[in-house]
């Protein structure tokens, strides 16, 4: 099971995580991110992943995320991700993930924006 | 094998350059030029060759073709799409009539993109020749027979001159056809595709077009990677963006350039060839993809031996 540490601040519960998600630590990451998306509904904090500690994500993470963005829609949450290290925001960019998940420069500004 | 030859690059649906696509090409070289006068030929040619390839260039509009030339005298083509048009013509200009060929065509799925240049293929109506139509759907010479038949073409399929054979083959199943090992992969788009892996004595090439990726299934991942394992060049179904490819198109049977650089690089495939561009796409755009590709393979690298990413374009010949 992935450890994924999470913190309440300024209404925003921020999940840490950390490593490389590959097609070999996506199905772990999602199982992990699972217990999380069952509270992201209205009236609960929105969850921000906090993805400074990320160095590697491939096509199969990215896919839990996009699934992670629908579910938390579905349920009338808030799911955001901040804090990219240069390298995965490019690929970000690059398969236009970007496009379709709320990604933010910083936690504090995600939070701010997120957050109330 | 010696060359792989691509006559027809688009997916879907072939298209074509507008007036105003011309017009924006023109006007940038001239802005290029900058009021530059040329002498010669040479200088103008040296001019041109130095301008952006969406410039001076198209990615071409045909649907998917390739040719595979081998070591021997016969002919392989992967997919009978509207660049068989061009390649049945050259085919003609370059052997003549008659001058019997025996050529191999290997049909990845019968969606009409990779079969509407069967009836434009020249070479069918020459006798003497002989075509062997190989696949692995069970309907394969009805859907080949069926788009020759009256209201949907002029000309019935009775009418072509070669020799036309059809050979069901079965996927994951090596067959030697004329010096070159041949195998067959089941691939998820509707109706089924099937990728091919071409082994002669000392190079491989995948053709794998049309084709989705589940990516959350781990051993389809590595099913593919053994399908691409060491290939001198891996033909790439690259349609969409990755986002667009797990949602809103999801389920639309195509793949994403961000999939083929990740499975050509955990099988340590030499060169991609990004293919079956979406029709939607201009030159800038196709062209701005390749160099994102190329940057996304730079900086996933890692421990891995660099894997060369070009973009196919209608007319592209690459030397194995």
């Amino acid at each position: 099971m992935m450890n994924l540490p999470t913190r309440e601040q300024a209404g925003v519960l921020i999940v840490s995580v950390s490593g490389r998600i590959d097609h070999t630590t996506s199905e772990a990451f999602a199982k992990a991110l699972d217990p999380l998306l069952d509270r992201c509904t209205q009236g609960h904090p929105p969850i921000l992943l906090d993805f400074s500690a990320v160095d590697y994500i491939s096509s199969a993470g990215l896919r839990v995320l996009m699934m992670a963005s629908r579910r938390s829609k579905a349920q009338n949450g808030s799911f955001a991700i901040a804090a990219l290290q240069p390298m995965v925001q490019e690929v970000f960019a690059i398969s236009r993930f970007n496009l379709i998940v709320p990604c933010y420069a910083s936690v504090e500004s995600a939070s701010k924006v997120i957050g109330s | 094998m010696k060359q792989v030859v691509f006559w027809g690059t688009r997916g879907s649906l072939p298209v074509s350059l507008s007036h105003r696509d011309v017009r924006e090409k023109i006007i940038a070289a001239l802005t290029a030029a900058n009021g530059k006068t040329f002498k010669t030929r040479e200088a103008l040619d040296e001019f041109v060759d130095k301008l952006p390839f969406s410039v001076a260039g198209t990615f071409g509009g045909n649907s998917s073709c390739v040719e595979i030339v081998g070591d021997g005298p016969e002919h392989f083509i992967c997919d009978m799409g509207s660049g068989a048009r061009p390649l049945g013509q050259a085919k003609i200009a370059r052997y003549g009539v008659p001058n019997a060929q025996t050529y191999h065509i290997f049909i990845s799925h019968l969606h009409w993109d990779h079969l509407m240049g069967f009836p434009y293929f020249a070479p069918m109506y020459i006798p003497g020749n002989r075509i062997v139509v190989h696949g692995c759907h069970a309907q394969l010479e009805q859907a080949i027979r069926l788009q020759m038949q009256a209201p949907n073409f002029p000309v019935d399929y009775s009418q072509a001159g070669a020799l036309i054979e059809f050979d069901i083959m079965t996927p994951d199943e090596p067959r030697y056809i004329a010096g070159i090992n041949v195998t067959p992969k089941l691939q998820m788009h509707a109706g089924d595709s099937y990728g091919y892996r071409f082994e002669s004595i000392d190079r491989t090439v995948v053709y794998s077009t049309d084709s989705e990726h589940t990516l959350e299934n781990s051993a389809e991942h590595d099913a593919f990677t053994r399908f691409f394992y060491k290939a001198d060049l891996v033909v790439f179904d690259a349609m969409y963006s990755l986002a667009e490819a797990v949602s809103v198109k999801a389920d639309w049977g195509h793949s994403s350039n961000i999939v083929g650089v990740e499975i050509c690089q955990a099988a340590s495939a030499k060169r991609l060839a990004l293919f079956h561009h979406e029709p939607v796409h201009d030159d800038k755009q196709l062209a701005r993809l390749v160099v994102e590709t190329r940057r996304l393979e730079q900086i996933t690298r890692g421990s891995h031996d660099p894997l060369e990413i070009i973009s196919a374009y209608d007319g592209l010949t690459i030397d194995l």
